[in-house]
């Protein structure tokens, strides 16, 4: 197996790439990130590791504007993310540039997906170690989208789905609890999904939301601990209503 | 970090291209140079020498129901008129409409490349592109390609979500959105009668009659207009060809000879 780490452009006897599946693994080591699609808002949340008391937080933003319409967070490698946010940027200008229109979430996402690809194919390079969770409205229809891209260069439309550490707990949590929301339901969502997998409070999940009118809008930790204290409360509730014993029959 | 800029990659061929992943520019296409003390001076004789003067009339104008598109299809090298029938309407998709002035090959081959182009963007994106976006894709083209001879002057009509767009593209790489364009040697004498009788509240009939009658007076004062003045129309349910008439026999429809009474007629002398 150690003979087929060596160059990306060979495949195992099995069909595996392991440079791709290595790349994976980088990215199962990343901070969790969520995306939920509601019908007229979306939500990413990533999970925030404790910034050093010196270091200045709003320099390590985790969730980025691609354009005015289309935002992306990731979980992986952050200084693969960097340049590969920086390309993506560069290309919905030119596509603006070209054909007079913004991009859709769909070209974007296809973008950043080929050139993740091409990277799994070229010799001499190693592959993106993120996978990315990219949200946006269509420009035309107004319609919401949330796509995932992985190392490996593939992508896929979804209604919620997480990445990064623990995205199986996470998954399964909305599987579980997912259903058509809007407004303050999805951002609650988002929230109770990431809460899940990491210690609750403000301090460590950064939650940004975008609609159509008013684009991106990173949360602040007064807002996000108002929701955790919601979540909390319908929590309790609901686990008082079990364990009281039904006064009818 | 070397600037991406595959969106603006000149689409002229070059030799030698770097490496896709690099992604750097691409060497300006260029040939080699002639020796000559002035070359700027040179260039401009070259270009005056070979540009065909664009002998045509095309115009194009959007009113309430959408686009009307109309041109002759008379081809002329200099004082010989090579054909009567050229099609100066060119058929990029059949919601999408392109004229033709200038060059016959050059518009010819460029519209068509511009159509496959429209037609991977569909397939790559699921919908249609925008006439916006068609005629920037023309206009980059042509671009690149600027000051090395060719010549276009092209109108592209189309009907897309945002409703009729009309844009006037050409070789020098210029691009502008309009409502009412006409391109070619007769181009002045068919503006005489466009903008005298245009109403953007047109029913499709009176702006069909509006663009023949325009192209009709271009080709009686234009030596390098005439044959045949098609009518095109371009509706929310694509394009149609409303009329194709020689212009001869218009010219007998809007000034019908009336018999008149002979003054003097002319007999035969009896033989001397």
């Amino acid at each position: 197996m150690a003979r087929y780490d060596r160059a990306i452009t060979v495949f195992s006897p099995d069909g595996h790439l392991f440079q791709v599946e290595y790349a994976l693994e980088a990215v199962r080591k990343g901070n969790a990130a969520v995306g939920v699609r509601g019908t007229d808002i979306v939500v990413l949340g990533v999970e925030k590791k404790s910034t050093a008391k010196l270091q200045d937080s709003r320099s390590v933003r985790k969730i980025v504007n691609l354009d005015d319409h289309i935002a992306l967070a990731c979980a992986g490698l952050k200084a693969d993310a960097r340049v590969l946010i920086n390309r993506a940027r560069i290309e919905c200008q030119s596509h603006r540039l070209t054909v007079e229109d913004p991009v859709t979430v769909e070209y974007i996402t296809r973008y950043i997906a080929g050139l993740q690809q091409k990277y799994t194919q070229s010799g001499g390079v190693r592959p993106f170690g993120l996978s990315t969770l990219i949200v946006g409205f269509d420009p035309y229809s107004g319609v919401p989208s949330l796509y995932q891209t992985d190392p490996s260069g593939t992508f896929s439309a979804w209604k919620a789905n997480a990445t990064g550490r623990n995205s199986n707990s996470i998954r399964e949590f909305l599987e579980k609890n997912y259903k058509e929301t809007s407004g303050r339901e999805t951002i609650k969502l988002a929230i109770r999904a990431l809460l899940e997998v990491v210690e609750s409070g403000g301090k460590n999940i950064e939650v940004a939301v975008m609609t159509k009118e008013n684009g991106l809008r990173q949360l602040d930790e007064a807002e996000i601990d108002a929701i955790a204290a919601e979540i909390e409360a319908e929590k309790e509730a609901a686990e008082a209503a079990k364990k009281a014993p039904p006064k009818e029959t | 970090m070397k600037l991406d800029t595959s969106g603006l990659e000149s689409a002229a061929p070059v030799w030698g291209a770097p490496s896709e992943l690099v992604g750097g520019f691409s060497a300006a296409p260029s040939f080699e140079l002639p020796n000559t003390t002035d070359f700027d001076v040179f260039q401009k004789e070259a270009v005056k020498m070979v540009k065909p003067a664009k002998g045509t009339t095309t115009l194009a104008f959007i009113f309430k129901e959408g686009v009307m598109v109309a041109a002759d299809s008379r081809a002329s090298m200099g004082g010989y008129i090579s054909s009567q029938s050229v099609k100066k309407i060119i058929e990029i998709n059949p919601y999408m409409l392109g004229t033709m002035a200038g060059g016959a090959a050059d518009c010819q081959f460029w519209h068509r490349n511009l159509g496959i182009k429209c037609r991977l963007h569909e397939l790559a994106n699921k919908r249609r592109i925008s006439v916006t976006g068609a005629s920037k894709l023309l206009a980059n083209i042509l671009y690149s390609y600027r000051g090395m001879g060719l010549s276009v002057g092209t109108m592209i009509a189309g009907w897309d979500e945002t409703g009729p767009g009309l844009y006037y593209v050409d070789s020098e790489g210029g691009r502008l959105k309009g409502m009412r364009f006409s391109v070619g040697s007769g181009s002045p004498y068919a503006y005489g009668v466009l903008d005298n009788g245009y109403r953007y509240d047109m029913s499709i009939e009176e702006a069909a009659e509006l663009a023949r009658r325009a192209i009709y007076h271009a080709t009686f004062r234009d030596g390098a207009s005439g044959g045949v003045a098609s009518v095109y129309y371009v509706g929310p349910n694509g394009w149609k060809k409303l009329s194709g008439d020689d212009v001869g026999e218009l010219h007998y429809k809007y000034y019908p000879v009336i018999p008149s009474t002979v003054e003097q007629e002319m007999v035969e002398v009896a033989g001397a």
